[in-house]
């Protein structure tokens, strides 16, 4: 079973030289240390920023320069800056290569449901609705059940939609899931998990590719 | 050059009124227009819609119009981070329309620059789509969504010049730029106010045609949100 620095360890795998990447909250955030040295990638932050840097060092911190998390960070050599209407421009006009993004719940058509609980109090979906529906690739980190250990790999959303048919690929403790026109397709799986686990803990259609492969990590 | 220097908050304020709807720049508290709000919770005026993409922290930004109940209606993305905001919601005293960042961000940018609504794929599909136009374009569906109409926007900027000429600083710039020449009247609070001729015309990134008026503001408290240091 992966954990969740595993997880994002396994989603850098997907990041390839020149990506601009947009991560999410959560899990995704972590995907940022796993970045091979050899390969140069540049990081969004929706509230206007892309080439986003690590925190800052004590005393250096500039409330000016915060990223979407509202948390300090540091810009890195050829950053730049911009207003929210241009960041989102960016997202829709899809110059931004991949989004990483966590979820509640992630149906076998691609549909995503991460905002909003009914009953409990909503916050609000941030630019979480404009990524979706506008990113070229999205790939969703997320442990496969929730807290009461049902699956959040399902054949219909319940929670209240993020996005329609958008999510690519799905990234879970339990292995790696495309979403096919055929549901989810297992291509790998994590290590000491078996199918039948997966089977298990998958709601969802799914399916089992032929050649399928255990995570590697490196 | 025309000059549109006040000399005080309350003159930048003039004619703000109860029921109004009002823009608020800023990202978290990045940003935020501190004397204008400070100036609003001493006015007192209520009934405001804010349109802001958060809603402040409790002590401090639009939660200090909350705590006095002066929001009427909450235009916004995303407003956590706000127990008071929290309770008014539940107890349905406040109205809130929670609206996908980048939509909100050109809900803005469109009525500056004269553009009544546009089409955006954001929300297709989900419940910010009930009740809105759906048209296919290149065989994906999208929603139309109509420019706001605001009475005023509250910008803060870092530097800027008499002409209200304005250049941000760092992520600063976020909602502050769209809303720049979004409402009626525009008025631009700024760290550091310098004569006409002092910037060049290189580095601004509003040009004071979108401001109707521009002032010095004071003891910029500029909180911080989220405190994250790195050990090396």
């Amino acid at each position: 079973m992966l954990s969740k620095d595993q997880i994002a360890q396994r989603i850098a795998q997907e990041i390839e030289d020149g990506f601009y990447v947009n991560l999410g909250i959560g899990i995704p955030t972590l995907v940022a240390n796993h970045i091979p040295n050899n390969i140069s990638v540049a990081f969004h932050s929706e509230n206007g920023l892309l080439g986003m840097g690590p925190f800052p060092t004590k005393g250096n911190e500039d409330a000016d320069l915060i990223n979407a998390g509202k948390q300090t960070i540091t810009t890195l050599p050829g950053a730049s800056f911009f207003d929210s209407s241009t960041s989102f421009g960016m997202i829709r006009g899809q110059h931004i290569d991949l989004t990483v993004l966590g979820a509640m719940e992630v149906a076998e058509n691609g549909d995503i449901a991460n905002w909003k609980i009914p009953g409990k109090l909503v916050k609000g979906m941030g630019g979480a609705m404009d990524l979706v529906a506008s990113a070229k690739r999205i790939i969703v980190a997320m442990m496969h059940t929730n807290r009461k250990g049902e699956s959040k790999l399902l054949d219909h959303c319940s929670l209240p939609l993020t996005g329609v048919r958008c999510v690519q690929k799905v990234v879970t403790n339990l292995g790696v899931f495309q979403v096919t026109r055929n549901g989810f397709l297992m291509t790998e799986i994590a290590p000491e998990v078996t199918i039948e686990e997966v089977r298990k803990s998958t709601l969802g259609k799914l399916t089992i590719a032929n050649d399928l492969k255990e995570v590697i990590l490196h | 050059m025309i000059n549109k220097k006040v000399n005080s908050v309350q003159k930048a304020l003039k004619g703000i009124e109860s029921g109004m709807t009002l823009m608020l720049g800023g990202f978290g508290l990045c940003g935020i227009p501190e004397n204008a709000i400070s100036e609003l919770v001493r006015l007192g005026v209520s009934g405001l819609t804010c349109i802001s993409n958060n809603a402040g922290v409790d002590d401090f930004g639009l939660g200090l119009l909350l705590q006095n109940h002066q929001i009427k209606k909450m235009i916004a993305s995303y407003v956590g981070e706000n127990k008071e905001f929290e309770r008014q919601m539940l107890s349905g005293e406040l109205e809130v329309q929670l609206t996908p960042q980048g939509t909100l961000a050109e809900c803005c940018r469109a009525a500056k620059v004269g553009i009544p609504a546009f089409y955006t794929p954001a929300g297709y599909g989900t419940e910010v789509a009930e009740g809105k136009e759906v048209r296919d374009f290149n065989g994906k569906p999208h929603i139309l969504e109509e420019a706001y109409k605001a009475d005023f926007s509250l910008i803060k900027a870092w530097k800027g010049d008499e002409a209200g000429n304005i250049i941000f600083k760092a992520t600063a710039r976020n909602f502050n730029l769209p809303m720049c020449g979004a409402a009626k009247i525009n008025v631009v609070e700024v760290e550091e106010l310098v004569p006409i001729g002092t910037l060049s015309p290189n580095e601004i990134h509003v040009p004071g045609v979108f401001v109707q008026r521009i002032f010095e503001g004071k003891d910029y408290k500029k909180p911080i949100e989220q405190l994250t240091v790195s050990e090396s």
